[in-house]
C-alpha cells in the first residue's frame, strides 16, 4: 500500500515573527524552519501503514531550495522516497499550491493521501481538501483515528464536541489532527540511511503546468503586520481570595458585561 | 455577479450564531458589492431567522446531515444558479470541510478565518489572522466568485428588518459520495466546543495536575463558559488536544477569557490576545499573561478559583 505524505516546511512555532520590508511577507533572516507539526503526525500514519502493510511513502514539498532539509529529515523517520518541487510558494495561493501538489501525486503511485490539517504559519487549512477535490477522490478532514482496511479506510474526524466516524475508498485524503499519534523521532540508522536517498526534484513546467496558472493568482497578500500591542490592564494582590473573587465578578459584570 | 451567498450550518433547529454573523457581514459587503444576500440551508424551517438576519433567499435541499462531496455537489448549484460575487462560511469544523472543496470546484480563492471582510474595487479584501496570530494578513481575492471562512465571534450578529426569507428548492444531484458517515460519537459528554465559545476559562501548568482540571471544569460550567487549556498541560496529557489555545490549537477571541496559572507562552498569547475581556489569575507577578491581560490577579490560584465559582453560582441564584 503506497502513501504519499506532502510536507510544508513553516517558520519553527517558537519563531518570533517580523516583517520584511517589503511589508507583505515574514523577514526570514534568522528563522529556523521546521517540518510543519501537523505534517509530523501524518508522515507518522504513512509510515505506520507501510509498516504494516508494505508499500513506499513518498514525501512531497511545493517550495524553494531549502524545503529539501525537510524532505532529509522526513526520510531519516521512515519515508522512502521524496520529491521537491520548486518554487516560491509565498508567491502562490492555496489553490496554486493544491493544483502544482495534484499533479506531483498523480505522478507517483499512491492509495492514500496524507496532509496535517494545516500549515502552521499561513494556518489557511485549505491545500488538503482543494488537492481532494482536484483528484476527485473522498477527503476525510482533522483526523485524530485512522485505520487502513481492504481498499478502504476508516477515520474518525474531529468536528466541534465530537468525533464523525468515516469511511471512504482508496484512494483517499486523509488530513492529520494533533493525537493521531504519536511521532516518533529519526534513528541515527535512519540519519544515516536517508543520506543515500537521492531527492527528485522537479519544476512546475515538468509536471505540464505554467507558472503563470500557479503564481499570482486569485488570493494575493497586500500587507502583513503585526497585531497592535496591547496595553495591560490592572494588576491586583489576590492575597484576599473572596476579595478577589468579589473583584472578578465586578470586573464580568461591568466590563464584559457577561453574568 | 452579485450578491452575497453564506453556506447556513443548523444546530438544534436554529441557524448557528456564527452563519448569522456571516449573514450580518454579508449585508455589509451587499451593500458595496450590489445584490442581495441568500443563504443555503438543509432545513427549510430557517427561513425566518435566516430572513431576519437579512437573506432574501434561502436555497434549501434535503441532503440530511453534513457529508462533504454532497454538500460540496449542493452547494455548486446554489452557487451556479445565483452567481453571487462572495460566498461564505462560518469557520467551523464543516465550513473549512467544505469551503476548500468547493473553491478548487470552482477555481475560486479563499481568505480563511476572516476577522474583518470589505468589498472595495471589485474585490474581496479579509484580514486573517496568520502564524497563530503572532501576525494579521490583508489579502484580496479576485476570480469570478471570492470565498471567505469567516472566525467565530468576529462580526456582531445583528438582526435587519427583513420578513421571511423566499425559500428556493435545490433538487439534490444524484452522485454517489465515496466518504460516507458510519457514526457519531461525543467525544466528551456535554463539554463545549472552544472555537465558538462566548466565555473561555482557560487551564495551565499552574494546576500542578491533571485532577486539578475539575476547579476550571466547575468554574466554567459555572459561567457558562468552555474549557480552555494550554499546550503544556496538553502535551502533559492532562486533558485532551481540543481544549489547545494557541498555535497547534485553536486560535480563539470570545468575549471573555480567565486564565488561570498560565504564564503565558509566545503560542498562547498569540492564540488568545484578541479576545475582547482577558482576566488572569497567576501566582508569578511577571509572568507574561500580564501584559495582555485587562484586569490580572497576582494569588493563588487555588484559593481564587473556587471563590470566585462560588461568588459566580451566588449570582446566579439570584
Amino acid at each position: 500500500m503506497n502513501s504519499v505524505v506532502c510536507i510544508a516546511q513553516v517558520p519553527d512555532t517558537e519563531a518570533r515573527i517580523k516583517i520584511a520590508g517589503d511589508g507583505r511577507r515574514i523577514d526570514e533572516t534568522g528563522i529556523k524552519f521546521i517540518v510543519s507539526p501537523y505534517d509530523e503526525y501524518a508522515l507518522e500514519e504513512a509510515i505506520r501503514v507501510k509498516d504494516a502493510k508494505g508499500g513506499d511513502v513518498t514525501v512531497i514539498s511545493f517550495g524553494p531550495d531549502r524545503v529539501q532539509q525537510a524532505l532529509r529529515e522526513c526520510l531519516a523517520r521512515g519515508a522512502t522516497k521524496a520529491l521537491h518541487v520548486k518554487g516560491e510558494t509565498a508567491e502562490a495561493d492555496s489553490l496554486g499550491i493544491a493544483e502544482v501538489l495534484a499533479a506531483a501525486i498523480r505522478s507517483v503511485p499512491h492509495d492514500l493521501v496524507f496532509f496535517g490539517k494545516q500549515g502552521v504559519g499561513t494556518d489557511n487549512s485549505l491545500v488538503g481538501p482543494m488537492v481532494a477535490e482536484l483528484l476527485g477522490y473522498p477527503q476525510i478532514n482533522v483526523v485524530t483515528h485512522f485505520e487502513a482496511g481492504e481498499g478502504k479506510v476508516t477515520a474518525h474526524r474531529e468536528i466541534e464536541g465530537a468525533e464523525e466516524i468515516i469511511e471512504a475508498p482508496m484512494p483517499a485524503v486523509v488530513t492529520a489532527q494533533k493525537g493521531l499519534n504519536e511521532p516518533r523521532y529519526a534513528s541515527l540508522k535512519g540519519i544515516m540511511a536517508a543520506k543515500k536517498i537521492p531527492i527528485d526534484s522537479k519544476s512546475v513546467s515538468d509536471l505540464g503546468l505554467q507558472d503563470s496558472e500557479i503564481f499570482n493568482q486569485r488570493v494575493i497578500t497586500v500587507k502583513l503586520e503585526l497585531p497592535p500591542e496591547k496595553q495591560p490592564g490592572r494588576k491586583i494582590d489576590g492575597g484576599d481570595a473572596a476579595a478577589a473573587a468579589r473583584e472578578i465578578v465586578k470586573y464580568i459584570r461591568e466590563e464584559a458585561k457577561a453574568l | 455577479m452579485a450578491g452575497i451567498l453564506v453556506f447556513g450550518e443548523i444546530k438544534d433547529g436554529k441557524l448557528k450564531k456564527v452563519s448569522r454573523e456571516a449573514l450580518s457581514i454579508g449585508r455589509k459587503l451587499a451593500e458595496a458589492a450590489g445584490g442581495d444576500v441568500a443563504a443555503f440551508a438543509s432545513d427549510r424551517n430557517v427561513a425566518g431567522e435566516a430572513g431576519r438576519y437579512g437573506a432574501k433567499k434561502l436555497f434549501v435541499a434535503n441532503v440530511g446531515p453534513y457529508t462533504t462531496e454532497l454538500y460540496a455537489a449542493v452547494l455548486e448549484q446554489a452557487i451556479v444558479q445565483m452567481q453571487p460575487a462572495v460566498v461564505l462560511f462560518g469557520a467551523t469544523s464543516n465550513g473549512r470541510d467544505l469551503a476548500p472543496r468547493v473553491a478548487a470546484r470552482l477555481k475560486a480563492g479563499v481568505a480563511s478565518d476572516a476577522d474583518r471582510l470589505e468589498w472595495r474595487g471589485g474585490k474581496l479584501i479579509a484580514r486573517r489572522p496568520v502564524y497563530s496570530g503572532k501576525a494579521y494578513a490583508t489579502v484580496e481575492v479576485s476570480g469570478t466568485c471570492a470565498i471567505a471562512t469567516t472566525r467565530p465571534n468576529a462580526f456582531p450578529a445583528e438582526e435587519s428588518q427583513g420578513g421571511a426569507a423566499e425559500v428556493v428548492e435545490i433538487a439534490v444531484p444524484r452522485i454517489e459520495a465515496k466518504a460516507k458517515l458510519a457514526g457519531t460519537k461525543a467525544s466528551e459528554a456535554g463539554e463545549m466546543s472552544i472555537a465558538e465559545a462566548d466565555i473561555i476559562v482557560a487551564g495551565g501548568r499552574g494546576l500542578k495536575e491533571a485532577a486539578n482540571f475539575s476547579l476550571i471544569r466547575d468554574l466554567a460550567h459555572a459561567i457558562g463558559g468552555a474549557v480552555g487549556a494550554s499546550r503544556a498541560t496538553v502535551d502533559a496529557g492532562w486533558i485532551d488536544h481540543q481544549h489547545q489555545v494557541g498555535q497547534t490549537g485553536r486560535v480563539v477571541s470570545p468575549n471573555l477569557y480567565i486564565a488561570a496559572g498560565i504564564s503565558g507562552a509566545i503560542q498562547h498569547l498569540a492564540g488568545m490576545s484578541s479576545s475582547k475581556h482577558i482576566i488572569a489569575i497567576n501566582k508569578d507577578s511577571e509572568a507574561p499573561i500580564f501584559r495582555v491581560a485587562d484586569l490580572g490577579i497576582v494569588g493563588d490560584l487555588f484559593q481564587i478559583v473556587p471563590a470566585l465559582t462560588e461568588e459566580v453560582k451566588k449570582l446566579k441564584a439570584h
